[in-house]
């Protein structure tokens, strides 16, 4: 009987309203079955990681607009790390230029999607590198 | 250290995992619930229904910062609709409670429905025993977005708050059976609009028709104003906490408290026993491929679903009186 699914959270850090991107995700993540806890725009690192731990999701993913990726993206995977987390992958998309992507992935995180990235490539990725515990 | 002592520690990630695993029907969880059921029963449980959109997540973001004022340690349970054709869901609720997300004595979890219908999930008793456990002093919990049946909530919770706000319907909503008869307290929400005063007369004149109230408790409607005012809102949230309090005691003073436990267990046993006799009966069928055969023959019109029922009855359950099983 038992079911396993996908907790993923869809959070938006720092000082950017913009989630249309956001709630496009949320809805595609619903649509490939897995329960998405979205926590809305303007959190900091330390909303986001405690949020996530509460909610017990698999995946954090990230979404940034501002520019400020390369010290909020960072930020979360630390705080997890520190409260004995850093089991939950931490995933980004956004306004991310190439050259941050060797400096995010050196900070732990797993993947990085931008503008163009299909939705399903996004699924996929999720469905590939996630094991459901 | 066993996760019953981590959680009666108040460990929030062995608790939101011992939460999902019961969510998932992993057998091991419900003897980790056995270990607990002992340590609950502690905490004062508050249950927050009504239509969607009517500001029940506000409603229990101030209510939790009410709570912290008064140094209490408060958990809350949010749940939201289990998409019907993807099974999965947007757990949204906890959009409105980020200002406590950095709080260590605020534990805020959600759960998607599952399928089931009542207005929570099947997990939410358990998540309840979950967060007791932990020593929270107040919990809340705030069900789907309901309409008039879903009153699952009266089965888990002290305290029915039900959420009205104004221009949902006529006054012959108001009489219907259902979820307005379940609540402890109303709460007229946005009470600033148009048409609150006719709810708030409406609600008065359908309360007047009942004769007499268990302990006498008459729900009393609380009209929550302005969320902009500040003070306004603030003295109305006060209000509103001051009635639960209220209410709690009329339960106390009436040994009407015993009724609610009461109430709650037989829901858990019920539960149970669908879980323990007729969960594993369905699974079978569904493995075996017995469940879709059933499923053709009656989209053929070949059987009706009584039927079916008496015959996987007479073959799983043939040592009992069959009568009554299949209804």
């Amino acid at each position: 009987m038992g079911e396993r699914k996908l907790r993923i959270m869809v959070a938006k850090p720092g000082l950017d309203g913009h989630d249309r991107g956001a709630r496009v995700l949320a809805r595609c993540f619903r649509d490939a079955g897995f329960e998405v806890i979205y926590t809305g725009c303007h959190q900091t690192p330390e909303q986001i990681a405690a949020s996530a731990i509460q909610e017990d999701v698999d995946v954090v993913g990230l979404s940034c607009l501002s520019g400020a990726h390369r010290y909020l993206f960072p930020r979360v995977v630390e705080l997890l790390k520190e409260q004995k987390a850093e089991d939950i992958t931490v995933i980004g998309g956004g306004v991310i230029p190439d050259q941050d992507f060797q400096m995010l992935y050196d900070a732990g995180i797993k993947e990085i999607f931008t503008p163009g990235a299909s939705l399903d490539s996004i699924v996929e990725w999720i469905n590939t590198h996630i094991k459901l515990s | 250290m066993t996760k019953t002592d981590k959680i009666r520690k108040g460990d929030v990630r062995t608790a939101t995992r011992l939460i999902r695993n019961i969510e998932n029907n992993i057998p091991e969880a419900r003897s980790t619930i056995r270990t607990l059921f002992p340590f609950t029963g502690k905490a004062r449980v508050i249950g927050l229904t009504g239509p969607p959109g009517a500001g029940k997540s506000t409603l229990i973001d101030s209510l939790i910062a009410l709570y912290r004022d008064r140094d209490k340690k408060v958990g809350a349970l949010l749940v939201d609709p289990t998409s019907p054709f993807t099974g999965g869901a947007i757990l949204g609720d906890r959009i409105r409670l980020q200002r406590h997300a950095e709080d260590p004595d605020v534990f805020v979890r959600s759960l998607a429905t599952r399928g089931a219908l009542g207005g929570l999930s099947k997990a939410a008793g358990d998540a309840v025993h979950v967060m007791d456990a932990m020593g929270k002093d107040v919990i809340l919990v705030e069900t789907v977005g309901t309409g008039q049946q879903e009153v699952e909530i009266m089965n888990h919770v002290h305290t029915v708050i039900v959420v009205i706000v104004p221009g949902m319907g006529d006054s012959i909503q108001a009489i219907k059976a259902g979820i307005l008869e379940v609540a402890d307290v109303f709460v007229i929400n946005k009470a600033e609009r148009e048409g609150a005063d006719k709810l708030y007369q409406e609600l008065m004149a359908m309360l007047n028709m009942v004769d007499s109230f268990p302990g006498g408790w008459r729900p009393p409607v609380i009209r929550v104003g302005n969320l902009f005012d500040k003070e306004i809102f603030e003295k109305n949230i006060a209000e509103l906490s001051n009635s639960i309090d209220a209410h709690y005691r009329n339960l106390v003073e009436n040994d009407l408290l015993g009724d609610r436990v009461r109430r709650k267990v037989t829901a858990e046993l019920n539960e149970a026993l669908q879980f323990s006799i007729l969960a594993p009966i369905l699974e079978k069928l569904i493995a075996e491929g017995e469940f879709d055969t059933l499923v053709d023959k009656l989209l053929k019109k070949e059987t009706d679903p009584y039927t079916c029922a008496e015959e996987v009855a007479k073959k799983y359950l043939r040592k009992q009186p069959l009568k009554g099983v299949a209804g």
